[in-house]
């Protein structure tokens, strides 16, 4: 595999943000995917939005399991913190670089078959014990890295590139994840970079378990008639429930809506989310509701994209856990020994 | 992962008896081998072996101290007699004094004063590198690690001499680890004797019992009470400095004396295993029996 740094040029009307940071400075090495893979739009999604939010890079971790999906975070963020760790593992590994310092922002990608299959249990506990991260999983329903096979997010009755059709039944991480306590669900196409980025962004100012299924084609084996995660079948078949803005506290609202259908929802850090309503039934606050529709629509063959569901009350697992203020990697002697005496206390009482 | 990857880590395994579900509330000394090459690959891990609780106690927070230290997985090698039944032990201590170790980790003063850093990199030549912990500084000293093949700045690669380069350093590491871990205990019989005897964790207080009855006997031993893996020079040194060295295990493949004679390059002639594995505590009647019926026996038969 090649390694290919990107040549430091720097237009000087590269536009910066409020950092001084240039689009460049969120960006890594050269993707060594196939040209078209929707992971790359995802990677470019990340970049734009960390840009937008002006992160600091440094204070983000990026941390992935195995498969091409887990491969991107080679291609952003080339100045954060990266772990790319084996198959399915990265729920773990980030919940304990979460617990050693809750101030960085967590940053987990991963993919269908490092999520749905070998890590299924790792994405089910790694969100209901509430670590504050933005997970994606970049949902392609196929193995690419091994040349194609389903995996298990594949829709029953999809077809391979081969011909073969799937009969297992799909895992939907989405629901999922509203089942096990994500407090932020969002679903989004690659191909969509509009609705991806302020999707991110929410994401990223969430401060909870927030987990976004990202659907992106694999053009080398899943992108034919007859598969449901082609670019062509899900362009056909998606459906936004509705689109969001993010607003810094003092920039002016640009675009109007007709009165009725946006949301304004206040995020902690100041800044404003606002949700245009698509459908107009739709509340994204409700999880049983968000769970119903899923379904429904996915009976009709839809898939529902957009925020799903945000709870404007979400707490994460230091909160749940009671842990101090400072990062827990920060503490010393002082603060972790209990000393001789407790010691001393211990051993009385089992005499 | 935590091996090549080198994350501090510290592992407690309480040793029942296996294999599979075994029998899962008795006791053995049966993952040594499981626990010293864990993982595929070429990996080889730190294991301590405390004799009690009270050592235990000891070793689990020094084993926080290793890791952090040596960065790689440490194994306390608990037996399940210690870990679920209740022990007589002197009580704990803990000196106020005592400062944890947090290994080589580089802070932003040290980055920003132009110190060089590559997170598999050897500057000291104790195949230790230095690390930094994530957040610590705007642009100096983030790095991208992983479970697979990187070479000493944490970039991938496939190249085969950089990938041997860390897999060396790695191995050197291992060896520098023998100067931290506990050293095993030595005990001179009352009199010069060919005969020696190794044992380790909760064989100790049977031991310490059989010893006794053994030297009422008349029958002398030297002992060695390992501590720790990878084990140190003075384990060797015992061993050759005896004709026939007892080896008191709780299992039934002689493990311990499989990853001396593979470790130490040691004839194998020279044990003789005791190993006790029915899931029950190892008793001191055991133990005088075995050990007893072997030294009595006359010289040439023994040589058999």
């Amino acid at each position: 595999m090649t390694y290919i740094v990107k040549p430091r040029l720097r237009h000087p009307a590269l536009p910066v943000n409020k950092l001084g940071f240039t689009h460049r400075d969120y960006e890594g090495t050269v993707s060594t995917l196939c040209a078209g893979c929707g992971h790359d739009s995802i990677s470019a999604a990340i970049i734009q939005a960390c840009f937008e939010l002006a992160i600091e890079p440094h204070r983000v971790a990026k941390l992935s399991g195995i498969g091409c999906s887990s491969k991107t975070p080679t291609y952003f963020l080339g100045q954060s913190h990266g772990f790319n760790s084996v198959h399915g593992r990265m729920p773990s590994v980030l919940t304990g670089a979460n617990l050693a310092n809750k101030d960085l922002i967590y940053l987990g990608v991963s993919g269908d078959g490092d999520s749905a299959s070998i890590g299924l249990g790792q994405f089910v506990h790694c969100i209901r014990r509430g670590v504050n991260m933005v997970y994606i999983t970049e949902n392609n329903g196929v193995y690419g890295l091994t040349k194609g096979q389903f995996s298990a997010t594949a829709d029953k009755g999809s077809k391979s590139k081969g011909g073969a059709s799937n009969m297992d039944t799909a895992l939907d991480l989405a629901s999922m994840a509203l089942m096990v306590g994500a407090s932020f669900v969002g679903r989004s196409f690659s191909g969509d970079k509009e609705q991806m980025v302020p999707l991110i962004m929410a994401a990223m100012r969430h401060p909870g378990p927030a987990f976004i299924d990202i659907v992106s084609p694999c053009v080398a084996f899943n992108n034919h008639a007859g598969s449901t995660k082609a670019y062509d079948f899900v362009r056909a078949h998606n459906e936004a429930v509705n689109s969001l803005d993010i607003m810094e506290p003092r920039n002016p609202i640009t675009v109007e809506y007709a009165p009725g259908t946006t949301e304004e929802v206040a995020l902690h850090d100041g800044s404003t989310l606002r949700l245009a309503k698509l459908d107009a039934s739709y509340d994204p606050h409700d999880r049983i509701m968000a769970m119903a529709y899923l379904q429904a629509k996915a009976a009709k063959g839809e898939f529902v994209t957009g925020l799903i569901y945000m709870d404007r009350q979400a707490g994460d697992l230091h909160a749940n856990l009671g842990t101090v203020d400072a990062p827990l990697n920060s503490l010393s002697e002082k603060e972790l020994c209990p000393g001789a005496k407790a010691l001393d206390g211990f051993n009385t009482s089992h005499r | 992962m935590a091996y090549f990857a080198e994350i501090p880590l510290v592992l407690i395994d309480v040793q029942r008896g296996g294999p599979s579900t075994g029998m899962p509330t008795r006791t053995q000394q049966a993952d040594l081998l499981l626990a010293a090459y864990a993982s595929h690959g070429d990996t080889k891990h730190v294991m301590l072996f405390p004799q009690d609780p009270r050592e235990l106690f000891e070793f689990a927070a020094q084993a926080f101290d290793l890791a952090e230290r040596l960065q790689t997985p440490i194994f306390v090698m608990e037996d399940l007699d210690i870990g679920m039944n209740e022990w007589l032990c002197e009580p704990f201590t803990w000196d106020d004094a005592r400062v944890y170790d947090r290994g080589k980790v580089m802070s932003a003063e040290e980055l920003e004063s132009g110190k060089l850093f590559g997170r598999y990199l050897d500057v000291d030549g104790d195949a230790i590198p230095w690390r930094t912990l994530p957040g610590t500084h705007p642009t100096k000293g983030a790095y991208f690690t992983r479970g697979s093949s990187h070479d000493k700045m944490a970039k991938y690669t496939e190249e085969g001499e950089a990938y041997q380069e860390v897999m060396q350093r790695l191995l050197r590491k291992f060896e520098t680890a023998k100067a931290y871990v506990p050293a095993p205990v030595v005990r001179r019989a009352k009199e010069k004797t060919g005969f020696g005897a190794i044992y380790f964790g909760s064989t100790a207080p049977a031991m310490d019992e059989a010893l006794a009855a053994l030297e009422d006997q008349g029958l002398h031993l030297d002992t060695l009470r390992l501590r720790s893996f990878p084990f140190s020079e003075a384990v060797s040194e015992f061993i050759n400095a005896h004709d026939q060295v007892f080896l008191v295990e709780q299992n039934r493949d002689a493990q311990m004396r499989m990853l001396l004679v593979n470790e130490c390059g040691i004839d194998p002639a020279r044990f003789i295993s005791v190993l006790q594995y029915d899931g029950t505590p190892v008793t001191a009647r055991f133990i005088i029996d075995a050990i007893a019926a072997r030294m009595r026996l006359p010289a040439r038969e023994a040589a058999e």
